[in-house]
């Protein structure tokens, strides 16, 4: 890539006035560095993950909605994670989280537990709780 | 308390941190140089492992292995710790810097507060380090950053024990020991052939033949998993290739940039003209990357497209193939 083919794409960066440094060769075909406020290509691939994971919050808010799973579900997926992450967020067997995915389950858990649950989603107990989905 | 650390960025995060820490404990060696030394280019394809919903893909060694080399190489000592308990990190963190040593932390993506919000996702492999603690906040130098910046002391604590794969438990690394006079040529020798054996090894999902093994699945990807699914992989494997602290393209560029350095030292002009080949497989990179997002964006149907961009990708492994089988030669 040559020093003037560095991109400087506006971007996820650039909102937040964050430019990235990259190697490049100047005009005598010497490296160098410059720096990039963003690249189309990675932009795309980033935007793409980020409306996947704001299709699997809305799923999970219609499943607590109807019933299907608990909360925790849903704040899972708000806090970009998988059951892998959380299990090991909250020190348990991906069963046991699976478990109490069950809205049932959910409904008799101890404080105790919840408390673990709602500190790896960084909000309170009665967040968890009282999710109501509007 | 402060240490006298300059802060310099970098595009990757761990040959960053490296480089920055080196520096300052007087031994001037530039980011390319760090990568080159400590072999961080690589390419493995772990199928049957899901990150972020999609199989992984990894353009870079296992975390801290960059360092460990690197050290390993020059005859350095690094001290590295990981804690059980969150109180012990702490002190540790606060003696070092108590007794002006900067640190370098593994820590997770996710809570680092600077970050935009869609760069905050749950990656455990980044390095930054810490060069200073006042009332509130602990003074951060995160080498891909422009400039230095705060966290506070619970969002530290926080990052330091992030969870999941590769948690970082606390991890906290640092010079104790750089000897005089260092061995660069030896090392540079001994860097370029571990990446040629990375990347030329006989096995099908690492390096060149893990290049086409990849290519080989992407063909199928929209037939087997229907072409929302494959258009989420790809999308998947574009980020973790040209995303901040991963490479494709950028990973190339980098290292075409250590042939260059690496061929004034050992006095081998032979690299100079490798390093100029690394830049056309770089930019062959970029294009992949380039046509890999026309096909998410348009969310385009054809299964041709998907045989377009494997072609592609096969192009550029045949083509680095043949680079580290001449690399090979020129350093014997």
């Amino acid at each position: 890539m040559k020093q003037e083919e560095v991109p400087q794409d506006k971007g996820n960066l650039s909102n937040k006035n964050m430019k990235e440094l990259v190697y490049a060769t100047d005009e005598k075909g010497n490296y160098t560095t410059a720096l990039s406020t963003g690249w189309e290509p990675k932009t795309i691939a980033l935007t793409n993950s980020i409306d996947e994971i704001s299709e699997r919050i809305a799923i999970a808010k219609e499943q607590v909605k109807n019933n299907e799973v608990s909360p925790i579900c849903y704040f899972m997926e708000v806090s970009r994670m998988d059951i892998g992450v959380l299990a090991s967020y909250v020190g348990m067997w991906q069963w046991r989280v699976k478990r109490h995915f069950k809205p049932k389950v959910f409904a008799g858990l101890s404080d105790t537990i919840l408390k673990k649950y709602a500190e790896s989603f960084n909000i309170s107990i009665e967040e968890l709780k009282n999710f109501k989905t509007k | 308390m402060e240490t006298n650390f300059t802060h310099h960025q970098s595009a990757h995060c761990e040959n960053g941190v490296a480089s920055n820490l080196l520096k300052h404990n007087g031994l001037n060696i530039s980011e390319p140089m760090v990568f080159g030394i400590g072999s961080g280019l690589f390419f493995v394809y772990l199928p049957f492992l899901k990150v972020n919903y999609a199989p992984a893909i990894s353009y870079r060694p296992m975390p801290g292995q960059i360092f460990n080399k690197l050290a390993n190489r020059l005859g350095l000592k690094i001290k590295r710790q990981k804690f059980s308990s969150e109180a012990n990190a702490i002190k540790a963190l606060d003696e070092n810097l108590k007794n002006n040593i900067p640190s370098g932390l593994q820590v997770g993506v996710y809570n680092l507060t600077y970050f935009p919000d869609e760069y905050r996702f749950h990656f455990n492999a980044h390095n930054l380090v810490v060069y200073g603690k006042t009332e509130t906040d602990y003074l951060i130098s995160d080498p891909v950053m422009e400039n230095v910046t705060t966290l506070t002391h619970d969002e530290l604590n926080k990052v330091r024990f992030a969870k999941g794969a590769f948690a970082p438990r606390g991890q906290m690394y640092y010079p104790i020991q750089i000897p005089q006079n260092v061995d660069l040529k030896g090392a540079i020798v001994k860097g370029i052939k571990n990446t040629c054996r990375d990347m030329l090894a006989p096995m099908p999902i690492i390096g060149v033949r893990g290049i086409r093994f990849v290519a080989k699945q992407i063909r199928k990807w929209p037939v087997k998993n229907g072409t929302k699914k494959a258009n989420h992989y790809l999308a998947q494997m574009v980020r973790m290739q040209e995303e901040i602290g991963t490479g494709g393209g950028g990973f190339r560029f980098i290292y075409a940039a250590f042939l260059e350095e690496a061929s004034v030292i050992l006095e081998n002009s032979e690299l100079k003209i490798l390093s100029q080949e690394m830049t056309a497989i770089g930019d062959l990179w970029r294009d992949f990357a380039v046509e890999a997002s026309r096909i998410y964006k348009n969310r385009s149907t054809k299964e041709d497209a998907y045989n377009t961009i494997a072609d592609e990708l096969l192009a550029i492994a045949d083509k680095e193939e043949v680079f580290f089988k001449k690399l090979k030669q020129a350093i014997r």
